[in-house]
């Protein structure tokens, strides 16, 4: 019976597979360019030179990151829409160490405490939500668009405020840092070693945590079932809090990577909307940590080969989230089909 | 600053709250039926979009705001479909479909981008019009400005006069109850959430033929994230959601005002202000913080001040039912 029903939700999953690709099919063929050039140009802008290879590295640590740290809080019923908040207030507080210490101490010391203040301001951010959700009783998606806002406010504040550029200040961000405090890649690419080694510990991590520690259990109860587990005696408020400032915490240090790592300053959209990419991810893998790394791999490959449509076809490079949220869409609508059936068979 | 400037300011944000409306009347009616349309930023683009092609393609006005209010039903239905149906999350299909569209009306809307189109014209009531400030403020509109005066009214007295009405919010407030006594709680989800829909596909089109007239990528500025955050702050309640799209367009248009005159606050800070304040109001109104805060009064005033402020969301809102 087990082997059936899970053959069955199999069967699901190839066929909303199957739809999503008709649907992209059907969109592309609607902008009058033929798929599978679209598929060819997409991978000749990913892989096609070491330089667009790195970048989708270097797109890949962040979305790892968010992706991790959302587990937490899927694990625990929550859906962290704040994480591009807690994003931006990590790059926030990055930023500001930088340019309090910038030359007080040696360089790779500096970033360093950035990439801890990043951390430590993003925690902030995301237990900000938490304790908006468990003591003022704001559900956890207001709480985090709002806070999504402030952060964008703060963050447009600063750059146009006390952190402006001397002379200009400009949509373009804050001043360039100082070269000695870009984090280091390999050779001339954008890729860093670091973020990439971060982002693979921020996996293990959470496998680890998720799956086989006492903390990821009692979350898991928390979020299966609120009410039982707070008379179980299980301490729901502790576990929730925490979810929220350990996805903040990732989500914050991932906001610190973009701005040692690839933008080296402070701009406006310095999340670059991968919070919520991460989302997207994290629902498609249906909150299995593992699976994370291929499709976070897959999802940077389409977000840097689709900077090649416009040169190579002149469509549109948000294609790459028409597929990215396709595929998710009808995987949801799949799952509610498989869900559905197998509850008629078994009622 | 003199009457003339102050009047200007208030018409701004009047037309910059007309979109809003659309969008957050239609909101509150998916809403209360108990269902989150969390689609909404989505959906608007979407709809702008395909609102504007439609007009430019036809020539015709009528038909561009049909196919707006066409694209955001049929988006709805999605929603409705895997929420109602399928008893998915409402916020996963919600949030998914936001993404999709806003890269869809990108996508496809390219060939579009930044040409001229027809515009809804303006349309002075005579007479009215000249009242001294309440004319030029009120009366000096375009039709679509004088129809969401019309959509806020009509809701009211459709949500609290009407036997339809008071159906409608019990499916959102005790669906099990309203089951009971005969209505057919899925169709009429199903209803409104389309109705809403249509009305948030509507702003769209508002925002592509009227107010910011063309179109162009991520056109609407993130207005269909504020439309959510409107409806808590006004309690889903017609008039006081309305009331709080105005007050986004006093701090818009004031904060564009602010720019040249007032260097000393930031202008990021009237663009935040709507959030901080949804934030605030969320937390004076569903925590037990604010029976504090009103303990000192006498229990009859205190019993009046909390009817007034505190505003409760629809019981089952993003509940399933499951009817049979």
């Amino acid at each position: 019976m087990k082997s059936n029903l899970l053959s069955r939700s199999n069967y699901y999953q190839v066929g909303s597979f199957v739809v999503s690709l008709l649907f992209i099919a059907i969109v592309i063929a609607l902008s009058g360019v033929s798929p599978f050039q679209v598929v060819a140009s997409l991978w000749d802008g990913a892989f096609g030179t070491a330089d667009q290879f790195a970048r989708v590295l270097s797109t890949l640590a962040p979305l790892l990151l968010c992706a991790s740290g959302l587990v937490f809080t899927f694990t625990a019923g929550l859906y962290n829409l704040g994480i591009e908040g807690q994003i931006a207030v990590g790059a926030i507080a990055t930023t500001a160490l930088l340019r309090l210490l910038e030359g007080a101490i040696p360089a790779p010391l500096v970033i360093a405490l950035a990439l801890v203040a990043g951390t430590i301001g993003g925690a902030i951010w995301g237990l900000f939500a938490g304790v908006l959700n468990v003591y003022g009783k704001v559900n956890e998606i207001f709480a985090g668009l709002g806070l999504n806002f402030v952060a964008q406010g703060l963050t447009l504040y600063l750059i146009f405020g006390p952190w402006k550029r001397p002379g200009v200040a400009s949509m373009s961000g804050t001043e360039l840092l100082n070269e000695s405090l870009w984090l280091s890649t390999f050779g001339n690419t954008e890729a860093s070693p670091i973020s990439l080694i971060l982002a693979a510990l921020a996996v293990v991590v959470t496998v680890v945590v998720i799956r086989g520690t006492h903390f990821g259990l009692k979350l898991r109860a928390v979020g299966q079932n609120l009410r039982a587990s707070y008379v179980l005696g299980i301490p729901a408020v502790r576990q929730l809090l925490s979810s929220f400032a350990i996805c903040g915490a990732f989500a914050g240090i991932a906001g610190a990577l973009q701005v040692v790592g690839v933008f080296h300053r402070l701009i406006p959209n310095i999340s670059s909307n991968l919070g919520f990419l991460a989302l997207l991810v994290v629902m498609l893998v249906g909150f299995n940590a593992l699976f994370i790394v291929p499709v976070a791999f897959f999802f940077s490959a389409l977000n840097i080969g689709s900077l090649q449509l416009p040169l190579a076809l002149q469509l549109e490079s948000s294609l790459a989230g028409v597929i990215q949220g396709t595929l998710v869409l009808f995987a949801v609508l799949g799952r509610g089909f498989s869900e559905r059936k197998n509850g008629l068979k078994n009622s | 600053m003199d009457s003339a400037q102050l009047i200007g300011i208030l018409a701004t944000a009047i037309a910059t709250a007309t979109p809003l409306v659309f969008a957050c009347i239609g909101e509150t009616i998916t809403e209360r039926a108990g269902v989150i349309n969390l689609s909404a930023e989505g959906t608007i683009l979407l709809s702008a979009m395909v609102g504007f092609a439609v007009a430019k393609t036809t020539n015709s006005l009528l038909l561009g705001f049909a196919s707006a209010a066409v694209v955001g039903a049929l988006i709805a239905l999605v929603v409705a479909y895997a929420a109602i149906s399928l008893q998915q999350s409402q916020i996963a299909i919600g949030f998914v479909l936001a993404l999709l569209c806003g890269d869809l009306s990108s996508f496809l809307g390219n060939p579009v981008v930044r040409i001229p189109g027809p515009t809804v014209p303006s349309f002075k009531i005579p007479v009215l019009q000249d009242i001294p400030i309440v004319g030029p403020l009120l009366f000096q509109s375009d039709w679509l400005v004088y129809i969401s005066y019309a959509l806020i009214i009509a809701t009211w007295v459709y949500f609290y006069r009407t036997r339809s009405g008071l159906l409608l919010r019990a499916i959102g407030e005790q669906p099990a109850a309203a089951f009971a006594r005969g209505t057919n709680v899925v169709l009429m989800r199903y209803l409104y959430t389309l109705v809403g829909g249509a009305l948030m596909g509507i702003a769209g089109a508002a925002f592509s033929l009227d107010f910011k007239a063309g179109w162009s990528h991520r056109h609407t500025a993130g207005y269909g994230w504020i439309a959510l955050a409107i409806v808590i702050f006004g309690g889903w309640n017609p008039i006081r959601v309305a009331l709080g799209a105005y007050l986004f367009g006093i701090l818009q248009s004031f904060a564009s005002v602010a720019q040249s005159t007032i260097q000393a606050v930031p202008t990021q800070v009237f663009t935040v202000a709507p959030f901080v304040l949804m934030i605030l109001v969320l937390v004076l109104t569903s925590s037990d913080w604010l029976d504090r805060l009103l303990s000192p009064l006498p229990a009859s005033l205190r019993r009046t001040a909390l009817q007034t402020i505190r505003v409760t969301p629809p019981a089952a809102l993003g509940r399933t039912f499951e009817q049979d």
